[in-house]
């Protein structure tokens, strides 16, 4: 058997090892990872208000018993795209977490990847339009629309952002050449930081932008008809997508993940951080408030920003 | 114990139904919300929708109009899942007794929709945050 091994040669068997125990452990390792940001957001929120807080195991719980209970399908309802919308979405984000994990472990990508990166990130909100038009319910009707102009929204300065840092890197369109480049402490790259953090803020259906969820006036808008184990898959969702985004900014934005983890987790929780205080300390807005913080101010920061990239890139100056 | 029942005790998500109440009974449940009681440090979380819901937290007496509307709400939440009475009102109709609005104490409303239904009873007008978050350990141990 040892001469078998020796035979073979050490490194590969180290490589297959290790992608087997990646393929084993990274969906279980991301939904936990998920579970525990989405415990940060509640117990962060928390302590902002002078409050305690839920236990550490809270989500876990919170899942578990949605999955033992009941699921209710309205009777209106579109019942295969109702059913199978948060599959879709859980999908979607999975595997863009999974991507973004892989392409920061093993630091290759194929040629792109930040387009597909871009797909599927709309994937969550696509899937929630869909859901919630087919579950026959005049509240979530109003959250669908909500929500597509929301989407319609802030599509635009997040393709505007992702594309000062494509200028900075010179045209790379590959996330581990971009995540390499050290182009953090100019000023268009934390200009695009900043709108993209606001998007993604957006995208995760945090305060000021939780217009389609609205709790208070539409009662949970997008997802008010699911129940059970329906409303438990979004519950992944919702924590998986805090994975997969935070990451994505730190790799476009904050020079990546890295080979320092303890570095590459603190940029990780330092934005999730910032996603919670803006969270905790701004009050939901209109949606044609958002619509036109989204496209004209933000816009009009990123349309500046990639004119000082250009400038920055043909005159050499590469801190503008 | 089942598992779906250990785990409904831990993070069991209330609804809020006001079936005639005079307003009390209900900023006596949103000061359990607030940071002195902060209830949400036993996963007790308010939600919007009664499909979301594991509890629903009735006040009022019951008047004719919001009976049927009730009703309904029961039926749309998901089960299982446990009816808190708060206030003297729907434990058994208060100071309204007999009035001419009134359709009967809630409990018997609840038990017309569905005889096996966990009905837990917080008295008192209105009872006081402690009593609320008391009662609501006391039933959810006795599950």
């Amino acid at each position: 058997m040892g001469a078998f091994l020796e035979g073979r040669g050490k490194g590969k068997e180290m490589k297959v090892l290790f992608d087997v125990l990646f393929w084993i452990l990274v969906i279980p390792g991301i939904i936990v990872v998920g579970m525990v940001a989405s415990w940060i957001v509640r117990k962060v929120s928390a302590l902002v208000q002078y409050r305690v807080g839920p236990p550490f195991l809270q989500p876990f719980w919170d899942v578990m018993k949605l999955m033992g209970k009941e699921t209710l399908v309205p009777q209106e309802a579109q019942k295969a795209v109702f059913m199978a919308a948060p599959l879709v979405g859980l999908a979607g984000v999975l595997v863009l977490a999974i991507m973004l994990w892989r392409i920061t472990v093993t630091q290759s990508a194929f040629v792109g990847d930040i387009v597909v990166a871009v797909y599927l990130m709309v994937l969550p909100s696509l899937a929630l339009i869909l859901g919630s038009s087919a579950s026959a319910s005049p509240h979530a009707a109003v959250g669908t629309s909500r929500e597509m102009k929301l989407v319609m929204g802030y599509e635009l300065p997040l393709v505007l952002a992702l594309i000062v840092v494509i200028i900075k890197t010179g045209g790379k369109l590959d996330l581990t050449q971009i995540a390499r480049h050290t182009t953090v402490f100019s000023i268009s790259n934390i200009l695009a930081f900043l709108v993209a953090l606001l998007c993604v803020q957006a995208k995760l259906g945090f305060v000021p932008f939780d217009i389609a969820e609205a709790e208070t006036e539409l009662g949970g808008g997008v997802l008010m008809e699911y129940s059970g184990a329906l409303l438990a898959v979004w519950k992944l969702m919702q924590a998986v997508m805090l994975v997969a985004l935070p990451l994505f900014l730190v790799m476009v934005f904050l020079g990546g993940f890295g080979p320092n983890l303890l570095a590459g987790l603190g940029k990780y929780v330092l934005v999730v951080v910032l996603l919670i205080l803006i969270k905790n300390t701004n009050p939901r807005v209109r949606i044609d408030q958002a619509m036109k913080f989204f496209w004209v101010y933000c816009s009009i920061v990123l349309v500046a920003a990639i004119a000082l990239a250009i400038t920055g890139n043909n005159c050499g100056i590469s801190r503008l | 114990m089942s598992w779906k029942i250990w785990s409904l005790k831990k993070s069991p998500w209330v609804f809020h139904v006001n079936v005639g109440a005079c307003n009390n009974c209900d900023i006596e449940i949103v000061n359990c919300l607030t940071p002195k009681f902060d209830v949400e440090r036993f996963g007790i979380k308010l939600v919007g929708s009664p499909r979301h819901a594991d509890a629903l937290l009735v006040t009022g007496v019951g008047t004719r109009q919001a009976v049927p509307r009730l009703k309904e709400v029961y039926r749309q939440t998901s089960k299982p899942c446990v009816v808190f009475l708060i206030g003297a009102c729907p434990c058994g109709t208060g100071i309204f007794h007999n009035g001419y609005h009134v359709e009967g104490p809630v409990d018997k409303i609840i038990k017309e929709e569905d005889p096996n239904a966990i009905i837990a009873y917080v008295p008192g007008c209105p009872p006081k945050p402690e009593a609320i978050i008391s009662g609501v350990v006391k039933a959810l141990s006795a599950i």
